[in-house]
Protein backbone atom coordinates (compact mmCIF):
# COMPACT_ATOMS: atom_id res chain seq x y z
CA UNK A 1 0.00 0.00 0.00
CA UNK A 2 1.19 3.44 -0.84
CA UNK A 3 0.29 6.52 1.14
CA UNK A 4 0.70 10.08 0.03
CA UNK A 5 0.96 12.67 2.77
CA UNK A 6 0.54 16.24 1.57
CA UNK A 7 1.99 18.78 3.97
CA UNK A 8 0.92 22.37 3.39
CA UNK A 9 1.24 25.60 5.29
CA UNK A 10 -1.85 26.66 7.18
CA UNK A 11 -3.89 29.50 5.78
CA UNK A 12 -2.58 32.79 7.05
CA UNK A 13 0.95 31.49 7.55
CA UNK A 14 3.26 33.55 5.39
CA UNK A 15 4.96 31.43 2.72
CA UNK A 16 8.15 33.17 1.57
CA UNK A 17 9.01 30.30 -0.79
CA UNK A 18 5.60 30.42 -2.43
CA UNK A 19 6.03 34.16 -2.87
CA UNK A 20 9.43 33.71 -4.51
CA UNK A 21 8.04 31.08 -6.89
CA UNK A 22 5.17 33.44 -7.68
CA UNK A 23 7.58 36.24 -8.58
CA UNK A 24 9.74 33.90 -10.64
CA UNK A 25 6.75 32.66 -12.64
CA UNK A 26 5.74 36.24 -13.36
CA UNK A 27 9.34 36.97 -14.31
CA UNK A 28 9.03 34.22 -16.91
CA UNK A 29 6.07 36.05 -18.38
CA UNK A 30 3.25 33.91 -16.97
CA UNK A 31 0.30 36.02 -15.97
CA UNK A 32 -2.95 35.42 -14.13
CA UNK A 33 -1.35 33.76 -11.11
CA UNK A 34 -3.20 34.89 -8.01
CA UNK A 35 -1.18 33.10 -5.37
CA UNK A 36 1.43 30.35 -4.94
CA UNK A 37 1.79 28.16 -1.86
CA UNK A 38 4.58 25.58 -1.66
CA UNK A 39 4.22 22.33 0.25
CA UNK A 40 5.63 18.83 0.45
CA UNK A 41 4.56 15.43 -0.76
CA UNK A 42 5.80 12.54 1.33
CA UNK A 43 5.26 9.08 -0.12
CA UNK A 44 5.13 6.13 2.26
CA UNK A 45 5.15 2.49 1.21
CA UNK A 46 3.52 0.67 4.11
CA UNK A 47 2.44 -2.80 5.14
CA UNK A 48 -1.28 -3.51 5.06
CA UNK A 49 -1.21 -3.92 8.84
CA UNK A 50 -0.48 -0.21 9.42
CA UNK A 51 -3.66 1.43 10.67
CA UNK A 52 -5.11 4.81 9.76
CA UNK A 53 -4.63 5.89 13.35
CA UNK A 54 -0.92 5.10 13.10
CA UNK A 55 -0.55 7.14 9.93
CA UNK A 56 -2.32 10.04 11.63
CA UNK A 57 0.11 9.74 14.50
CA UNK A 58 3.09 9.76 12.11
CA UNK A 59 1.79 13.00 10.65
CA UNK A 60 1.20 14.65 14.00
CA UNK A 61 4.46 13.52 15.57
CA UNK A 62 6.89 14.09 12.72
CA UNK A 63 5.74 14.58 9.15
CA UNK A 64 3.92 17.86 9.78
CA UNK A 65 4.53 20.58 12.32
CA UNK A 66 0.94 21.26 13.25
CA UNK A 67 1.86 24.66 14.64
CA UNK A 68 2.25 25.94 11.08
CA UNK A 69 1.27 23.07 8.78
CA UNK A 70 -1.76 21.02 7.77
CA UNK A 71 -1.54 17.51 6.43
CA UNK A 72 -3.76 15.45 4.19
CA UNK A 73 -3.48 11.67 3.88
CA UNK A 74 -4.29 9.98 0.61
CA UNK A 75 -4.26 6.24 0.00
CA UNK A 76 -2.85 5.30 -3.36
CA UNK A 77 -3.70 1.80 -4.58
CA UNK A 78 -0.59 0.13 -5.92
CA UNK A 79 -1.00 -1.76 -9.19
CA UNK A 80 -0.86 -5.51 -8.59
CA UNK B 1 28.11 24.82 37.03
CA UNK B 2 27.84 21.39 35.51
CA UNK B 3 26.75 21.61 31.91
CA UNK B 4 26.34 19.44 28.85
CA UNK B 5 26.31 20.28 25.15
CA UNK B 6 24.20 18.04 22.93
CA UNK B 7 25.86 17.06 19.67
CA UNK B 8 23.79 16.05 16.65
CA UNK B 9 25.12 15.02 13.27
CA UNK B 10 25.37 18.41 11.59
CA UNK B 11 25.82 20.49 14.74
CA UNK B 12 28.55 23.04 14.05
CA UNK B 13 28.46 25.45 16.98
CA UNK B 14 28.93 22.76 19.63
CA UNK B 15 32.59 23.59 20.17
CA UNK B 16 31.92 27.33 20.35
CA UNK B 17 29.27 26.64 22.96
CA UNK B 18 31.57 24.34 24.92
CA UNK B 19 34.35 26.91 24.86
CA UNK B 20 32.03 29.70 26.06
CA UNK B 21 30.80 27.52 28.92
CA UNK B 22 34.34 26.54 29.87
CA UNK B 23 35.48 30.14 29.78
CA UNK B 24 32.67 31.48 31.95
CA UNK B 25 32.16 28.59 34.36
CA UNK B 26 35.73 27.33 34.54
CA UNK B 27 34.49 23.84 33.83
CA UNK B 28 34.36 22.07 30.50
CA UNK B 29 30.89 20.75 29.65
CA UNK B 30 30.16 17.11 28.86
CA UNK B 31 29.64 16.59 25.13
CA UNK B 32 26.61 14.31 24.76
CA UNK B 33 25.97 12.49 21.49
CA UNK B 34 22.39 12.50 20.25
CA UNK B 35 22.01 8.73 20.53
CA UNK B 36 22.51 8.77 24.29
CA UNK B 37 19.32 8.14 26.16
CA UNK B 38 20.58 9.58 29.42
CA UNK B 39 22.29 12.79 30.44
CA UNK B 40 25.14 12.93 32.96
CA UNK B 41 23.99 13.11 36.59
CA UNK B 42 23.59 16.40 38.41
CA UNK B 43 23.47 18.71 35.40
CA UNK B 44 22.65 22.38 35.90
CA UNK B 45 22.47 23.28 32.23
CA UNK B 46 21.87 21.56 28.91
CA UNK B 47 22.91 23.55 25.84
CA UNK B 48 21.60 22.70 22.39
CA UNK B 49 23.97 24.31 19.91
CA UNK B 50 23.57 25.78 16.47
CA UNK B 51 24.20 24.02 13.20
CA UNK B 52 22.25 22.03 10.70
CA UNK B 53 21.25 18.92 12.58
CA UNK B 54 20.38 16.13 10.16
CA UNK B 55 20.95 18.53 7.31
CA UNK B 56 17.73 20.37 8.18
CA UNK B 57 15.88 17.46 6.54
CA UNK B 58 12.08 17.68 6.67
CA UNK B 59 12.18 20.91 8.74
CA UNK B 60 14.97 22.57 10.70
CA UNK B 61 15.27 20.75 14.01
CA UNK B 62 12.52 18.24 13.23
CA UNK B 63 14.68 15.12 13.15
CA UNK B 64 16.84 16.17 16.10
CA UNK B 65 13.71 16.78 18.20
CA UNK B 66 12.89 13.07 17.85
CA UNK B 67 16.35 11.78 18.79
CA UNK B 68 16.76 9.66 21.95
CA UNK B 69 18.66 12.32 23.87
CA UNK B 70 15.79 14.79 23.54
CA UNK B 71 13.61 12.60 25.69
CA UNK B 72 16.19 12.98 28.43
CA UNK B 73 16.39 16.73 27.78
CA UNK B 74 12.61 17.02 28.17
CA UNK B 75 12.76 15.18 31.47
CA UNK B 76 15.60 17.40 32.65
CA UNK B 77 13.67 20.53 31.64
CA UNK B 78 10.66 19.28 33.60
CA UNK B 79 12.89 18.87 36.66
CA UNK B 80 13.97 22.50 36.36
CA UNK B 81 17.39 22.01 34.75
CA UNK B 82 18.27 25.04 32.62
CA UNK B 83 18.04 24.41 28.88
CA UNK B 84 19.53 26.85 26.37
CA UNK B 85 18.88 26.38 22.66
CA UNK B 86 20.73 28.64 20.26
CA UNK B 87 19.90 28.95 16.56
CA UNK B 88 19.34 25.36 15.41
CA UNK B 89 18.98 24.61 19.14
CA UNK B 90 16.01 27.01 19.26
CA UNK B 91 14.52 25.24 16.23
CA UNK B 92 15.00 21.89 17.99
CA UNK B 93 13.27 23.19 21.14
CA UNK B 94 10.21 24.38 19.21
CA UNK B 95 10.03 21.11 17.25
CA UNK B 96 10.30 19.21 20.56
CA UNK B 97 7.45 21.42 21.86
CA UNK B 98 9.52 22.62 24.77
CA UNK B 99 8.83 26.10 23.41
CA UNK B 100 5.79 27.32 21.48
CA UNK B 101 5.72 28.49 17.87
CA UNK B 102 7.91 27.63 14.91
CA UNK B 103 10.92 29.01 13.04
CA UNK B 104 10.27 29.41 9.36
CA UNK B 105 12.34 30.45 6.36
CA UNK B 106 13.56 34.06 6.64
CA UNK B 107 11.07 36.41 5.03
CA UNK B 108 13.68 37.57 2.49
CA UNK B 109 14.62 33.93 1.74
CA UNK B 110 18.32 34.67 2.24
CA UNK B 111 20.66 33.17 4.78
CA UNK B 112 21.54 36.09 7.06
CA UNK B 113 24.92 36.25 8.78
CA UNK B 114 25.63 39.52 10.56
CA UNK B 115 25.60 41.38 13.84
CA UNK B 116 22.14 42.44 14.90
CA UNK B 117 21.00 44.93 17.51
CA UNK B 118 18.78 43.35 20.16
CA UNK B 119 16.70 44.66 23.01
CA UNK B 120 16.66 42.71 26.25
CA UNK B 121 12.97 42.52 27.07
CA UNK B 122 13.01 40.50 30.26
CA UNK B 123 15.74 40.78 32.87
CA UNK B 124 13.98 38.56 35.40
CA UNK B 125 15.08 35.16 34.08
CA UNK B 126 18.29 33.43 35.10
CA UNK B 127 19.45 33.80 31.49
CA UNK B 128 18.93 37.54 31.41
CA UNK B 129 19.43 38.55 35.04
CA UNK B 130 22.75 40.22 34.28
CA UNK B 131 21.17 42.52 31.71
CA UNK B 132 18.93 45.50 32.32
CA UNK B 133 15.40 45.41 30.95
CA UNK B 134 15.33 47.46 27.78
CA UNK B 135 19.10 47.27 27.38
CA UNK B 136 20.44 47.42 23.82
CA UNK B 137 23.00 44.75 22.99
CA UNK B 138 24.54 43.40 19.79
CA UNK B 139 24.95 39.71 19.05
CA UNK B 140 25.48 38.00 15.71
CA UNK B 141 23.03 35.79 13.89
CA UNK B 142 23.69 33.20 11.19
CA UNK B 143 20.55 31.48 10.00
CA UNK B 144 18.21 30.70 7.15
CA UNK B 145 15.20 29.72 9.24
CA UNK B 146 14.87 32.31 11.98
CA UNK B 147 11.50 33.75 11.14
CA UNK B 148 9.61 33.15 14.40
CA UNK B 149 5.91 32.54 13.93
CA UNK B 150 3.08 31.60 16.27
CA UNK B 151 -0.63 32.31 16.34
CA UNK B 152 -1.79 35.64 17.76
CA UNK B 153 -3.03 34.07 21.00
CA UNK B 154 0.38 32.49 21.63
CA UNK B 155 2.18 35.75 20.83
CA UNK B 156 -0.12 37.68 23.17
CA UNK B 157 0.47 35.12 25.87
CA UNK B 158 4.27 35.24 25.45
CA UNK B 159 4.21 39.00 25.78
CA UNK B 160 1.64 39.02 28.60
CA UNK B 161 3.70 36.55 30.61
CA UNK B 162 6.92 38.45 29.95
CA UNK B 163 8.39 35.47 28.12
CA UNK B 164 9.96 37.38 25.24
CA UNK B 165 13.60 37.46 26.35
CA UNK B 166 15.11 39.23 23.33
CA UNK B 167 13.69 41.21 20.46
CA UNK B 168 15.41 42.40 17.28
CA UNK B 169 15.77 46.17 17.44
CA UNK B 170 15.25 46.35 13.69
CA UNK B 171 13.53 44.26 11.02
CA UNK B 172 15.76 41.23 10.41
CA UNK B 173 14.01 38.08 9.23
CA UNK B 174 10.26 38.60 9.34
CA UNK B 175 9.80 37.28 12.88
CA UNK B 176 6.41 38.00 14.41
CA UNK B 177 6.74 41.00 16.73
CA UNK B 178 10.50 40.90 16.04
CA UNK B 179 10.92 38.07 18.53
CA UNK B 180 14.50 36.80 18.75
CA UNK B 181 14.31 34.66 21.87
CA UNK B 182 11.63 33.26 24.17
CA UNK B 183 11.33 31.55 27.53
CA UNK B 184 9.13 28.65 28.58
CA UNK B 185 6.48 29.10 31.22
CA UNK B 186 8.75 28.08 34.09
CA UNK B 187 11.57 30.31 32.86
CA UNK B 188 14.20 27.56 32.78
CA UNK B 189 14.18 27.01 29.00
CA UNK B 190 15.41 29.70 26.61
CA UNK B 191 15.50 29.50 22.83
CA UNK B 192 17.14 32.26 20.81
CA UNK B 193 18.36 32.71 17.24
CA UNK B 194 21.33 35.05 18.01
CA UNK B 195 24.57 33.39 19.13
CA UNK B 196 25.61 34.53 22.63
CA UNK B 197 28.48 32.01 22.59
CA UNK B 198 30.06 34.01 19.76
CA UNK B 199 30.27 37.12 21.92
CA UNK B 200 32.03 36.10 25.11
CA UNK B 201 35.60 37.31 24.78
CA UNK B 202 37.37 40.41 23.48
CA UNK B 203 38.75 38.50 20.52
CA UNK B 204 35.17 38.02 19.33
CA UNK B 205 34.89 41.76 18.88
CA UNK B 206 32.19 42.05 21.52
CA UNK B 207 31.19 40.41 24.76
CA UNK B 208 27.46 41.08 24.97
CA UNK B 209 26.71 37.35 25.13
CA UNK B 210 28.90 36.67 28.12
CA UNK B 211 26.46 37.94 30.73
CA UNK B 212 23.91 35.34 29.66
CA UNK B 213 26.27 32.59 30.80
CA UNK B 214 27.29 34.58 33.89
CA UNK B 215 23.65 34.95 34.87
CA UNK B 216 23.19 31.20 34.67
CA UNK B 217 26.34 30.61 36.67
CA UNK B 218 25.08 32.95 39.37
CA UNK B 219 21.64 31.32 39.45
CA UNK B 220 23.20 27.89 39.75
CA UNK B 221 25.63 28.85 42.51
CA UNK B 222 22.86 30.55 44.51
CA UNK B 223 20.82 27.40 44.16
CA UNK B 224 23.62 25.13 45.36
Amino acid sequence: MKIHVFVTLKNGVLDPQGKAIHRALEGLGFSGINDVRAGKLIELAIADSVTDAEIEEMCRKLLANTVIENYRIERVETAA
Amino acid sequence: MKSAVIVFPGSNCDRDMAEALRLVSGRAPAMVWHRESELPDGLDLVAIPGGFSYGDYLRSGAMAAQSPVMRAVKEAAARGVFVLGVCNGFQVLTEARLLPGALMRNAGLSFICRDVPLTVENSQSAFTARYAAGEAITISIAHHDGNYQADEATLDRLEGEDRVAFRYAEEVNGSARRIAGILNEAGNVLGMMPHPERAVEEAHGRTDGRRLFEGLLEAVSQHA
